[in-house]
């Protein structure tokens, strides 16, 4: 089995590893990263739980594998947060709307959505879905997850105008 | 305070559950990495029937970093045979095949290596000789003479079979006015967890005990596993701390954590085993219930259904574990929400050929009810009566509760009329019927689709002892432990995993509320099989039934103990004082009184200033049996099988491509009554999942077997779950109703999206092909079956 030298950033931080040429960027993550967060699903592809940012654009982790992310900069749902312990506004709206239930597919939604939300922040309803489209979830039917995403669309899209502004 | 005057329940609250999932810090199994810890890959078998020859892995076992190969004829030495539902001694069931493959994916070895990598490259090295056997797929084929045996031993591919009889159904077929009959089919599908079913085990040899993580929903786990593994039972450690990754039924991985702790013990290292997704779909025995009903009923020319004649023929594949009773929970709401007056149910268990089916949202009741609700379209179709109108003339009356059915159930409560009502109302049906008869004018095929459906919850297990007469299960109970510690917190323990469920919620907002506490303040958490009172899962919708009853007992009892602290520092009667805000105060001088402070710094610290008898401290265990449970069935099969029953109608307008025979769904409604809602965002969430996971059953998932006994639909490719394009935007519209028999008149929830939604997505596509004159009574009714039938009337 060939072993391969990668650099690449993760969350904002470098990591050099040798990694073998068959390891996938999710048990890259999860294994030698420790960074259990991303979920892997299906391994093949369809259910979107190992959703990850490379270079800003959603991608299945499954389906890459680490020696292709070289020089790639990767976000992964730890890397959602502005500060340990903190939440993102994203983060924050899915407890808010109850967009989740047992967690599993969660990380690939917030993936998901936060790849939209860096797009637009007016999305309607049917580019929500179009962005989770990808992403199977089995608890919540998705209403509430794109409930979730229309309300941190909202707060995301107030934030960014003038102190003062009535966007209510 | 909200309404029913609760300060905490009922109220818009954020599940506590969340955060942790949305920062990336749930605990799943897979996430557990313990020191020197081995995998496990599976060697399944590539034939329906085979016996095994001969299992050569000396190639595996040369390979770097592979520790072990296991075969089923060691296993079986070594443990006892699975656990099953049903009295049939020679159908033998053990994680890995013994002497002879069942069915397509069964596994017959296991391989174990240092990383999953190296246990999948050995698995392939193993080299199993096979000799082909006859197998039979179709269940009914298989209970003909002369089918090929599952299991010889056993005598026939017969599992279970009988016959109930509840009321005069003879006489009221021969007096009916009008009868009528047809046949529907449930095809084989599933709950389809997005995370797999995953075991970790690891054996101390020093201490004795076998430490088990696993994404476990499974009532009595920790026992099965221990009598399996021929261990006492507190020799057996399950860590309840484990975030489930979904399961709504299916994550029984009992072969699994059989074969996982045998492995750890034997190989002296933690041992993991997690499913692939195809493991998963085939392998990994997580199919539901596969079914083929025959219906009958006798009815008036208004519509008023007498009676019923349902036959259901299960196949529960190739061995069976607890899934033949989803045959059983039916029985206790066999005439759904609807007055019918004597029932024949006969159900017949098969063994085929197939995957092992396991629990499923709703334990068969889903199925049935799809039957059912056929019946009450075909009745108002046959008649001419308006299917809404049909519904409201049938349905038990809101002052007829509580409402004793012919199969022995008592329901509590309900008010299946105004619910009814509601949820027309909201779907707009005037205009519904409008948009659908424009849409008809303009050639294209629409339907509205309209179904009841009931959810038993909180059971007492009464389809085991039901099913089989060696079992005289007649409790189901549940249990919770609450203690305030010095600094004055709330830790409350329960004995189960949670699988999205809310649980630690529930647990909290419910002591909040009795002790008058913030459960924002209130720690929940999941105690280990050694440390937790009896608990059994959360299965059958029961948890806020049983967990939350078994809490509100704890906290109560709690209560009681400050009020008595309290009376006696004060040298008062406890008639003088009363309870607020979590501390005691004098009903005549409300400035006077004890805090929670002192209370619990008396209860922790001062002896001589408690009451003579009580212990000190501030902690409580209740545990609760389920209410209206106790008894064994009668002779006949009566029995009260559920407390609660729950209630919905789905009502969901439906366009039909007649190109490529696709369905559309939406506006898509359901009104819904579970009695007093806990927290509603997660009662709401569970209703638009379980809604989806119907709509997924309805319209695309099947695991579908061709002609050589091979699974067609073993991955996300080609079994379907609908993703946000399909489930469309579900609107739901609540009444409360509250139960008799629970601490704040709270039924059970979590399925009854699943149980209404397939009934009503049916009722839909047969009112948009019944301008044509067509029918289907088949679920799913894929693009496919869809587009073939309109193919074959244009023909």
């Amino acid at each position: 089995m060939s072993q391969h030298e990668i650099t690449l950033t993760v969350n904002g931080r470098r990591h050099a590893a040798r990694v073998a040429a068959r390891l996938t960027l999710v048990d890259f993550l999860r294994d030698e990263l420790r960074l259990t967060g991303t979920h892997a699903g299906c391994e093949h592809g369809v259910c979107g739980a190992c959703s990850v940012l490379l270079d800003g654009r959603p991608v299945r982790s499954c389906l890459i594998f680490a020696v292709q992310a070289e020089g790639a900069a990767i976000t992964t749902v730890e890397g959602l947060a502005p500060e340990p312990g903190a939440l993102g506004v994203l983060q924050d709206s899915f407890c808010e709307a109850h967009g989740l239930q047992c967690g599993f597919c969660t990380p690939g939604m917030l993936i998901a959505a936060e790849a939209l939300l860096r797009r637009t922040l007016s999305p309607s309803e049917e580019e929500i879905r179009e962005a989770i489209g990808g992403n199977l979830c089995r608890c919540t039917g998705y209403k509430q997850i794109v409930e979730a995403i229309r309300i941190a669309a909202e707060r995301l899209g107030g934030a960014n105008l003038a102190p003062g502004t009535d966007h209510g | 305070m909200a309404e029913g005057g609760f300060r905490y329940i009922g109220r818009k609250r954020r599940p506590r559950e969340d955060r942790r999932f949305v920062a990336g810090a749930g605990r799943f199994v897979a996430d557990l990495a313990l020191p020197g810890m081995l995998h496990v890959a599976l060697v399944a078998s590539p034939y329906p029937a085979a016996r095994l020859v001969a299992i050569d892995a000396r190639a595996a076992l040369a390979l770097p970093g592979v520790r072990a190969v296991l075969t089923g004829a060691e296993l079986a030495q070594a443990t006892e045979a699975l656990a099953s539902g049903l009295d049939i001694p020679q159908v033998r069931r053990f994680p890995l095949a013994v002497g002879r493959a069942r069915y397509v994916g069964e596994w017959v070895a296991a391989v174990v290596a240092e990383t999953r990598a190296i246990a999948e490259d050995a698995a392939e090295l193993v080299d199993v000789a096979y000799e082909p056997l006859p197998f039979v797929i179709d269940p009914e084929a298989a209970i003909e003479p002369g089918a090929p045996p599952v299991h010889p031993e056993h005598g026939s591919n017969l599992l279970y079979r009988r016959t109930f009889t509840w009321g005069p159904v003879a006489e009221d077929f021969a007096a009916a006015e009008h009868t009528l009959s047809f046949r529907a089919r449930w095809h084989r599908s599933a709950t389809v967890p997005i995370e797999t079913f995953g075991v970790v085990a690891r054996w101390d040899e020093a201490a004795r005990l076998l430490d088990v993580w696993a994404s476990i929903q499974m009532p009595k786990y920790p026992d099965q596993l221990a009598r399996a593994l021929r261990l006492p039972g507190n020799a057996v450690r399950v860590h309840f701390d484990v975030d489930v990754g979904g399961s709504y039924g299916v994550k029984r991985g009992i072969k699994h954590s059989v074969l996982a702790g045998y492995l750890a013990r034997k190989l002296g290292a933690p041992v993991r085993l997690i499913e692939d997704r195809l493991e998963n779909m085939r392998g990994g025995d997580a199919h539901g219930p596969d079914r083929l009903f025959d219906v009958a009923c006798a009815f008036t020319s208004d519509g008023i259904v007498r009676s019923l004649r349902l036959r259901a023929l299960d196949d529960a594949g190739a061995y069976a574990g607890r899934a033949p009773l989803q045959l059983g929970k039916p029985v206790g709401a066999i005439v759904g929400p609807y007055r019918i007056g004597s029932v024949e149910y006969e159900a017949i268990s098969v063994t085929t050929n197939k995957t092992v089916q396991e629990a499923v949202r709703g334990f068969g009741q889903s199925p049935t009810n799809f039957a059912l609700e056929t019946m009450m379209d075909r009745v108002a179709r046959q008649l001419g009566i308006d299917r809404v109108e049909l519904r409201r003339r049938n349905l038990i009356r809101h002052e007829q509760f509580p409402y004793t059915i012919p199969s022995g159930s008592t329901y509590d409560s309900g008010d299946y009329h105004a619910v009814l009502a509601k949820a027309l109302d909201a779907a707009g049906h005037a205009d519904l019927l409008a948009r659908r008869d424009a849409a008809r004018a303009a050639g294209k095929l629409a339907g509205i689709g309209v179904a009841c459906c009931l959810e038993p919850s909180g059971g007492n297990s009464a389809f085991e002892p039901l099913f089989n007469p060696k079992n005289e299960t007649t409790t189901w109970m549940e249990s919770c432990t609450v203690k305030v510690d010095l600094s004055g917190a709330i830790t409350a323990a329960m004995g189960t995993s949670s699988s999205g469920q809310g649980h630690e919620t529930l647990v909290a907002t419910i002591i909040g509320e009795v002790l008058e506490r913030d459960p924002e303040t209130i720690r929940v958490v999941h105690s280990d099989s050694l440390t937790a009172m009896p608990s059994n899962s959360p299965v059958g919708s029961r948890m806020a039934i049983m967990l939350g009853g078994a809490a509100a007992g704890a906290a109560r009892t709690l209560k009681a103990a400050l009020l008595a602290v309290a009376a006696h520092d004060l040298g008062v009667t406890e008639a003088e004082l009363e309870y607020r805000d979590g501390g005691v105060r004098l009903r005549r001088d409300p400035a006077s009184g004890r805090s929670w402070d002192a209370l619990v710094e008396i209860a922790h610290r001062k002896f001589h200033k408690l009451p003579p008898g009580m212990a000190p401290g501030l902690q409580a265990m209740h545990v609760w049996e389920v209410p209206t449970g106790g008894a064994l069935p009668t002779a006949d099969g009566r029995v009260q099988m559920y407390p609660c029953y729950a209630f919905e109608t789905h009502v969901v307008y439906a366009e039909l491509d007649r190109a490529t025979g696709q369905v559309t769904l939406g506006p898509y409604v359901i009104g819904h009554d579970c009695g007093t809602m806990i927290n509603p965002d997660i009662v709401h969430g569970m209703t638009y999942g379980g809604a989806a996971h119907g709509i997924g059953a309805a319209l695309y998932e099947r695991f579908r077997y061709d002609e050589n006994g091979q699974l067609l639909s073993g991955s996300f490719m080609d079994y379907l779950i609908p993703s946000a394009h399909e489930v469309p935007d579900i609107a739901i519209v609540d009444h409360c109703t509250p139960s008799p028999l629970t601490a704040f008149g709270q039924k059970g929830s979590g399925e009854a999206g699943y149980l209404g939604a397939p009934a009503a997505v049916a009722s839909a596509v047969n009112d948009a092909l019944a301008p044509l004159g067509l029918a289907v009574a088949e679920l799913p009714m894929t693009a496919t079956v869809l587009g073939e039938l309109l193919a074959s009337a244009e023909r």
